[in-house]
């Protein structure tokens, strides 16, 4: 089971901080969450980067996600 | 990462393979191009900062027989307001194209309105004057905290504030608004024994890259049309221009020249677009370069800030709370760096409570671009000018109560992920133990220490390698080199290879030859292009031991790779790469090596600066004595590089604290557009910078590489601001610290 923790701006959307998620991938991941938290739009989750136990990816679609795995979702980073 | 190991070439100080073609004059930068029958393009621009453009008449400069072409918005096929990814991040398609070329409003002195091509730069210059334009000036807005009151001049009628719990109805200059949080900041502000709050100003600053944007393109009816260009991303040039044009990728062909600077600022368009219009309409090739004057007032600059922090501590220094109000000006379009102000301004240290807001504002300026570690400086700023004024408080060493409070691995940071081994502590312990700490200071001089952090990013790199008949190889990569690139890719082939780095030649190859690579940004390359030279690298590895598994009969597996050569574990044998590739038509073509990837696990680099400042009391001149930087770069492929990177983001954010500023008239209009009056450090203003290379490796990475390109100019402001601070005895708020500002702080300070 993963857990999902969510940034303030997101927790406005989830009513929430953290919730747990049986999920074996990534994209399984945001179906679970967008069908629990209806206010969450699967189009703007999908355009975030994601970090997953600290490795930040940006275009996740194929991820794994572990039994314990710690999910954060992330503004993509760009630089200079 | 693979296991610890001996490296052969990584880690050599090579010469890059870029030197000779530079000091000897041979390279060719944007403006080297010259095409047979080519014309001029050139751009006329607003005087005014806000005004509708209530005429704009073409028909006089038309008639000059040297006129070939004219561009105005109206050229651009329908654009409408979209988001798309295009070289430092997310772009609204609309808000580029009425940057490119005003729709019916100029937003900033300089915006451009329309541009011409003409036989000559001289005729292109004179037939600007016979454009007819009459304006309406409207009120203009030019600092963050007046464009954020609810009775400002509005530039847009159409933004509305994102991030807000409730969707507002009436327009805002305030396009966004985030936050972040952690903890409970009012129970830490509880806690502490002393508190300490400013609100600091730091000024529009400008890259300071000393090549101008410039192009030379030809556009195909039927055929691919081509665009030469300095850029830090020519796959996202094609990209940006293409839309805009609604042209196929693959009738667009760009090719990325020699590039002299960019720091984030080259990481988008605003010629390009414009002289493809001009060479569709006139049927010729279309030379355009900005002069020094237009790069400043429109090209893109950093973002001005006005950010107030508080963080409370312990008497032992323990910091309980960390809060921050981040205000940045955008320019005329949405888009400022806020979202990385937030994430990074106190991401060095492990805090239990801290929130964060952030505000992305727009003002009658330029667009901003990216800048080095873009929104980090400005945030981190002013929360490391708390830091060393909460430590001198409580009279703990600046280092110390860093260390005392460093992030480390495992640390939460406020924008979500815990981090991986990372080298702060390292950094800290280094400049702690340096002799440049240990020095005594003179009269009137000051010392400043401060810390930073940007995150690094990976992103899409494609490479390959083709090998040669004698055995030598073609790296081909698709990132613009800005800052030594080559040689590092170079140094990995060779390790990866086992085969001498002067044998590979790496070459960076225009947008035709290689599938899409990212910009040249985020510190990205050595860290992502790198790997996919590994990966290049090792498909060449595999198809070199089927080859001389095919001579020997024997299957790859019982073939092995050592020192170049592969080595037959069934038998006897022995090929060199040379002997391998010399027979390579007799086992089944030439060798090719691919490597395309999407990097991920880009490794967040630290740094902790050191600067000493010795200040004229007299005049308020201030002078840098002494200067170290201090950076975890993972594992320096090539230690000359990464000191390199060093010491130019120490060079830039020394020139941002000390001297650097965008002066603007009442009236909007900008005062100081050249280097003479927007005064960049020189050589002769500054000592050798020290630079320490502190290696805590990246696990994502096969070699530990952590990108090093950024994280270099986020300690400077803070550091010299603190020990300008020290050594005139003021308090610091605002940048830069002029020698006017410095004398007048010293004239009425009372600390």
């Amino acid at each position: 089971m993963a857990t999902v923790i969510f940034s303030s701006e997101l927790q406005r959307l989830t009513g929430e901080e953290k919730t747990i998620v049986d999920a074996g991938t990534y994209r399984e991941l945001v179906d679970k969450i967008t069908t629990r938290y209806k206010d969450l739009e699967r189009d703007e989750i999908m355009k975030m980067a994601v970090a997953i136990d600290g490795e930040i990816i940006h275009d996740p679609l194929l991820e794994s996600v572990g039994d314990n795995s710690e999910v954060h979702f992330l503004y993509r980073i760009s630089g200079g | 990462m693979s296991e610890a190991r001996e490296y052969k070439y990584i880690g050599q100080r090579s010469i890059r393979p870029d030197g000779f073609d530079k000091v000897t004059g041979r390279a060719n930068y944007g403006a080297d191009l010259s095409l047979p029958g080519m014309i001029w393009g050139k751009v006329l621009r607003s005087p005014h900062a806000h005004a509708k453009i209530t005429k704009l008449d073409v028909s006089r400069a038309e008639q000059h027989p040297g006129v070939m072409a004219i561009a105005t918005y109206k050229d651009f096929p329908a654009v409408s307001s979209e988001a798309f990814e295009a070289g430092e991040g997310a772009t609204d398609l609309l808000d580029l194209a009425r940057n490119i070329l005003a729709d019916g409003k100029v937003l900033y002195d300089g915006h451009a309105i329309c541009a011409i091509a003409a036989l000559t730069e001289a005729i292109a210059d004179e037939a600007l004057s016979l454009i007819d334009v009459e304006y309406e000036i409207l009120p203009h807005v030019m600092d963050v905290r007046d464009a954020m009151k609810e009775d400002a001049p509005l530039l847009h009628d159409d933004l509305f504030t994102q991030g807000l719990p409730e969707q507002p109805d009436k327009p805002s200059n305030i396009a966004a608004r985030m936050e972040l949080k952690k903890g409970d900041i009012d129970q830490g502000f509880a806690d502490a024994d002393v508190i300490v709050e400013r609100e600091f100003y730091t000024p529009t600053i400008h890259q300071g890259y000393i090549e101008p944007h410039a192009c030379t393109v030809r556009y195909e009816e039927k055929g691919t049309s081509m665009v030469w260009c300095c850029t830090q991303g020519h796959f996202d040039v094609r990209a940006s221009t293409a839309k805009l044009l609604k042209m196929d990728l693959s009738k667009l062909k760009v090719v990325a020249s020699e590039i002299g600077g960019g720091f984030g600022g080259k990481t988008t368009v605003y010629l390009e677009p414009v002289s493809l219009i001009l060479s569709r309409k006139s049927g010729r090739p279309v030379k355009m370069v900005m002069d020094r004057e237009e790069v400043f007032r429109a090209s893109g600059p950093g973002s001005a800030t006005r950010n107030w922090v508080k963080i409370g501590a312990k008497k032992d220094g323990t910091f309980t709370a960390m809060q921050a109000r981040l205000c940045y000006e955008a320019g005329a379009f949405k888009g400022s760096p806020m979202g990385p102000g937030c994430m990074t301004v106190f991401t060095p240290y492990d805090i239990e409570n801290a929130y964060v807001e952030g505000f992305d504002v727009v003002v009658n300026k330029p667009k901003v671009a990216a800048y080095r570690a873009p929104g980090a400086p400005q945030a981190e700023f002013a929360a490391e000018m708390v830091i060393n004024e909460i430590a001198r408080e409580l009279g703990i060493d600046p280092i110390d109560i860093r260390l005392k409070n460093a992030a480390r691995e495992g640390t939460q940071t406020l924008y979500g992920p815990k981090l991986k081994a990372v080298g702060l502590i390292e950094c800290l312990e280094a400049c702690k133990n340096s002799d440049h700490y240990k020095a005594a200071l003179k009269d009137n001089q000051g010392r400043g220490v401060a810390a930073g952090f940007w995150f690094n990013i990976g992103g899409q790199s494609s490479v390959t390698i083709n090998m040669n008949p004698d055995g030598t190889a073609t790296l081909v990569e698709g990132s613009p080199d800005i800052g030594g690139s080559r040689a590092s890719m170079q140094l990995m082939a060779a390790e990866e290879l086992q085969i001498p780095a002067d044998k590979i030649t790496p070459i960076v190859a225009d947008t035709e030859v290689l599938a899409y690579n990212g910009t040249t940004g985020g510190s990205r390359t050595t860290f992502a292009t790198g790997m996919a030279v590994i990966e290049a690298a090792q498909d060449v590895i595999r198809q070199m031991k089927e080859r001389a598994a095919a001579v020997w009969n024997v299957t790859a597996e019982q073939v092995d790779w050592v020192d170049g050569t592969a080595v037959n574990t069934a038998g006897e044998g022995r090929l060199t790469a040379v002997e391998i590739c010399a027979g390579a038509d007799r086992t089944g073509g030439q060798i090719t090596g691919r490597g395309n990837i999407n990097a991920r696990g880009a490794g967040p680099s630290f740094a902790v600066h050191i600067a000493d400042i010795e200040v004229d009391r007299d005049t308020g001149r201030t002078r840098v004595i002494r200067y170290t930087a201090c950076q975890d770069a993972g594992k320096a492929i090539h230690p000359s590089y990464v000191e390199g990177q060093y010491q130019g983001g120490a060079v830039q954010g020394i020139g941002w604290a000390l001297n650097e500023e965008y002066i603007y008239s009442k009236d909007g209009i900008l005062e100081n557009p050249g280097f003479l009056d927007y005064r960049i450090p020189l050589a002769s203003d500054l000592p050798m910078i020290d630079a320490l290379i502190v290696e805590v490796p990246n696990a994502f990475h096969p070699f530990g590489v952590r990108g090093v390109g950024e994280t270099g100019i986020v300690p400077p402001l803070a550091a010299v601001g603190t020990a300008v601070a020290n050594a005139a005895g003021i308090t610091v708020t605002e940048l830069p610290l002029s020698p006017p500002r410095v004398l007048k702080a010293m004239q009425s300070s009372s600390r």
